[in-house]
């Protein structure tokens, strides 16, 4: 027994402010991202991109650009024949046809860029330009142009799901409102801009140093672009400098630098510049939806329909599959009987979209969040009201079968409209829209539910954890889980710390080697601290059942009277030290029988695989949040000023309370330039904007004050009661503004953002309708 | 086909450097490609989101935009430079105390105005610095832990001049 250690209580960890282990070394320039790896004999890869939309590829040659002193290899689309990749298999390293204006024609390792972009300018092309497809309705015009030979149509992907009577329920409807809404092509602005490094040895085997936050299955997708077995591939995941669901799936620039890794028996390098990352990364999809949603006299819902256009762009990522998410909302955004939705993907010309923090949701929030607001207004009915009457409370299903099994949006309308004094502001402002005065004010409330437990969309949702002690009481988690920023190795090192009663600093986390740790889907869908928290929790809890077993043969204690707190084993009821931890794991380890601290997990969650008619309790937990924008527009400028946001979400309960605040923080800054200032200005295919001048982020000076509500509704399957948080609070803030709008000025905006000259020409419009003795009825409402 | 290189000679982070640089190149890819000064960012090349700055002669500036020649006979510092020899600087381990560094790209060039702003304006208010950091972008942390770090280092006077 150890004399000096005094009594140990237990104290949780749970839901405290634990800062990220990584934090010091970025704070300080030491953290070397892939952006500054520099490896012996490196090349630098440069791309040669199309610049115009649709066209022929006549004649390419490469000659002069091979011969410059210090190129080592120069491939063009015949190099990449037949190696096609992408969830439709449309796409190939390098083209042999243009169908957008940053496809790759040809790629240059040479000693330094500069040497590569002086190779680039010597390849000649020319081109015979094609008639494009910018809109999907032009796109699915008979007489279009076809982009692909393959897709008849330009017809991309195709979603349906029904429920219920539609007709019957229009019927039934007092009032429906019906509108098309136009959410824009933004894109993510990682800091980090795209890099990868790609380096075979001499039994075919690749190693790729890239910014993936899905590992596993990134062997699976980058293979068939290289024609090579996904077993001979190694993924290694510096740190990188952002994703937000940009990295989530494989595009050119990663097959294109192990092509030339190949040919040149080196490593290759290829990183973009911010002009190539604008113009070469992928979108937000950008959507067409008629949305159409009925109610009763008395407010409650009785239908939502919503037909969905989808620009797919010139080739199929992950954007065109956001209908999976899109129809959860449009059928589970609220008590919503009757429900008919589809969605239909049209090939075009333009950039192409992945997914991005909100899949889908942001765009179909947009909508839905905005009817919800204009149904209440037609009913007359404070929206809080509305809202309270037609949620769903714990216990409910959804037409698709999403079990809600812990929920609590009626919570967080109650705590986000009491913090703000929603009703009387609403009431206020609203009398006060028509009277004079340029700045208006206005409040605007939102809300929206997303998957809070994985998404089942790929045959497995699970995670591989292994947990290992060393002599001196360290533990390392080798985990599948990806570090993108988002602070899942703080998540990790707290809860090893929690269950093993050792100083979070004695953690160290191994997750960037897909040699070396086990499987999981990846960084996505709000997914990782739910299912990473569980397979760490797990594994955890098995090293510690093991510990305590060989602390009962050796103390002769039972294991149900001991715990391990403060780097010791103590007595479970009252603290008592008996044996420092590390002394422990060294009998263990140097006795007769030896033993090793080693455990492994997989962790499968209890949900449904998605299915192919989408119904399924395809997550094992779902969310909401509410976010209540108060605003100040400008009406003569049309700018608007966000004063404050509340925001109260459903977390399930707080893991890292300082990981959290910053996600939601962040979530909601993205959400924000969503709402306001970001637009990919694409002109026929061309876009216009790609620099920070152009392509306006939120800055320090914009980004309002936060009010914060988490409310713990105890997710009996999550992590210590935890849900996933990080996707809601992209999702809700844009409609919360925009209600906020028309509480301010009675306009509603049907395509974001909500730019100062969208706005103010709405206004005008209003204005000029008014004063010319039309009725403004901006909701489209129609009395049935 | 290579340009001129001129001789310059500077003081970076306290430690005197001379090297040979094009007339061409700029103060950014000088730090990173020739001295191996990684922790300044390359995130736009053209000044607009304040990943690379740097602080030449007390004043904060974007090496992306600079030309290293022009720093011959001049002070340089850089993030590796705020490290004391205690451990990191004071508002360094404010970002870190505070959770403002997610995926960090942008923190170097957001730490450096930073500690400037502080050390031109020890008693820096919120808004001050919400303004003051206008020039540099972080996508991941919506800046509001930034602000809380920064707010927790003014009126405590950590931040003289950052070289030694």
């Amino acid at each position: 027994m150890e004399k000096t250690a005094n009594p140990t209580t237990k104290q949780t960890l749970i839901g405290t402010r634990v800062k990220k282990p990584d934090a010091p070394d970025k704070a300080t320039g030491k953290t070397r991202y892939i952006n500054d790896m520099v490896l012996p004999q490196m090349l630098i890869g440069k791309v040669l991109f199309a610049g115009r939309p649709h066209a022929r590829i006549v004649r390419i040659d490469t000659t002069a650009a091979q011969a410059l002193p210090g190129v080592h290899a120069v491939l063009t689309g015949q190099d990449a024949t037949g190696l096609k990749f992408g969830f439709s298999r449309d796409n190939v390293a390098l083209k042999d046809k243009v169908r957008c204006e940053h496809d790759e024609i040809a790629a240059v390792a040479a000693e330094t860029e500069e040497i590569a972009l002086r190779a680039l300018a010597l390849i000649e092309v020319e081109y015979e330009d094609l008639p494009g497809v910018f809109t999907p309705e032009a796109g699915a015009r008979e007489d279009a142009p076809l982009i692909h030979d393959n897709f008849p149509g330009n017809k991309s992907l195709h979603f349906e799901f029904e429920h219920g009577d539609l007709a019957e329920a229009e019927a039934a409807s007092d009032i429906i409102v019906d509108n098309v809404f136009r959410p824009h092509h933004v894109t993510h602005c990682c800091m980090g801009t795209s890099c990868a490094i790609a380096d075979f040895d001499h039994n075919g085997k690749l190693t790729i140093w890239t910014q993936t936050q899905y590992p596993y299955n990134y062997k699976m997708d980058l293979a068939p672009a290289l024609g090579i077995n996904p077993g001979d591939i190694r993924v290694i995941q510096p740190p990188v400098g952002g994703a937000f669901g940009s990295k989530l799936d494989v595009y050119p620039y990663e097959p294109i630098a192990a092509l030339l890794a190949k040919k040149t028996g080196r490593p290759v390098k290829v990183i973009y510049s911010r002009e190539e990352e604008f113009k070469a990364s992928p979108t937000r999809q950008a959507a067409i939806i008629h949305m159409r949603t009925g109610c009763t006299r008395d407010g409650v819902l009785t239908f939502r329909s919503a037909d969905v256009l989808l620009d797919n762009g010139a080739y199929t990522s992950w954007g065109p599959t956001i209908p999976v998410i899109m129809m959860r909302t449009v059928s589970g955004h609220y008590r919503v009987p009757v429900v008919d939705f589809k969605a239909q993907a049209i090939y075009t010309n333009n950039p192409y979209a992945g997914s991005f923090r909100g899949y889908g949701n942001v765009q179909t929030t947009w909508a839905t969040a905005q009817q919800m607001d204009m149904l209440a207004d037609l009913v007359d009915m404070d929206p809080l009201a509305f809202h309270l009457k037609n949620a769903q409370r714990s216990g409910e299903v959804t037409p698709q079968k999403s079990f809600l099994r812990e929920c609590a949006l009626v919570e967080c309308l109650e705590a986000a409209a009491s913090a703000s004094d929603y009703s009387r502001k609403r009431t206020e402002y609203a009398a006060l829209r028509d009277a004079p005065g340029r700045y208006k004010k206005g409040i605007g409330l939102a809300s929206s539910v997303h998957n809070a437990g994985g998404a089942k969309i790929h045959k497995s949702d699970g995670i591989g954890t292994i947990l290992k002690m060393d002599d001196y009481a360290r533990v390392t988690v080798i985990t599948g889980a990806s570090e993108i920023g988002q602070g899942i190795d703080a998540v990790i090192t707290l809860i090893v710390a929690e269950e093993l009663g050792v100083p979070l600093e004695h953690v160290t986390i191994v997750n960037n080697d897909s040699d070396v740790a086990p499987w999981d889907v990846g960084v996505h869908a709000s997914r990782t601290t739910f299912i990473a928290g569980n397979g760490t929790r797990r594994a955890a809890q098995k090293a510690k059942a093991q510990i305590l077993n060989a602390a009962e043969r050796m103390l002769g204690e039972p294991t149900e009277t001991l715990d391990l707190r403060g780097g010791q084993v103590v007595f479970e009821r009252d603290g008592t030290p008996l044996i420092q931890l590390e002394r422990l794991l060294r009998q263990m380890h140097f006795k007769a029988e030896p033993e090793l601290v080693m455990v492994t997990d997989y962790y499968e969650p209890k949900s449904e695989p998605e299915g192919a008619r989408h119904i399924s309790d395809h997550s094992a937990a779902y969310s909401h949040a509410v976010h209540i924008a108060e605003i100040t527009v400008d009406t003569l400028t049309g700018e608007i000023t966000v004063d404050k946001v509340t925001a109260a979400q459903d977390v399930g309960r707080v893991i890292n309370r300082m990981g959290l605040e910053g996600q939601v923080e962040g979530g909601l800054a993205i959400g924000l330039g969503y709402a306001l200032s970001e637009n990919m200005q694409i002109d026929k295919g061309m876009l216009k904007n790609a620099c920070f001048r152009d392509y306006k982020l939120i800055t320090a000076p914009e980004m309002p004050p936060l009010d914060l509500h988490f409310i713990e509704s105890n997710c009996a399957e999550g992590p210590y009661g935890a849900k996933g948080i990080s996707e809601l609070p992209t999702i809700v803030i844009a409609p919360a503004i925009a209600n906020a709008l028309y509480n301010a000025t009675g306009v509603r905006i049907f395509n974001p953002p909500m730019s100062p000259e969208t706005v103010a020409r709405a206004i005008h419009e209003r204005r000029a309708q008014t004063n010319a003795g039309k009725v403004a009825t901006p909701a489209e409402g129609l009395a049935v | 086909m290579m340009s001129v290189e001129t001789e310059i000679r500077f003081t970076l982070n306290g430690r005197p450097v001379s090297l040979k640089v094009p007339a061409t190149m700029k103060t950014l890819a000088m730090l990173r490609d020739r001295l191996g000064m990684t922790g300044t960012k390359y995130a736009c090349g053209e000044g607009e989101c304040g990943a690379c700055t740097i602080e030449i002669d007390g004043k904060t500036v974007n090496s992306c935009l600079m030309y290293a020649v022009d720093c011959d006979g001049r002070e340089v510092v850089t993030i590796e430079g705020l490290r004391t020899p205690e451990g990191l600087h004071p508002v360094q381990q404010a970002f870190v105390d505070h959770g403002a560094v997610q995926c960090g790209f942008c923190m170097p060039g957001m730490i450096m105005q930073a500690r400037n702003l502080l050390a031109n304006n020890p008693e820096l208010t919120r808004e001050q610095a919400q303004r003051g950091l206008e020039g540099n972008l972080c996508r991941c942390t919506g800046y509001t832990k930034v602000l809380d770090a920064v707010e927790a280092v003014a009126g405590k006077n950590t931040c003289g001049r950052a070289t030694p």
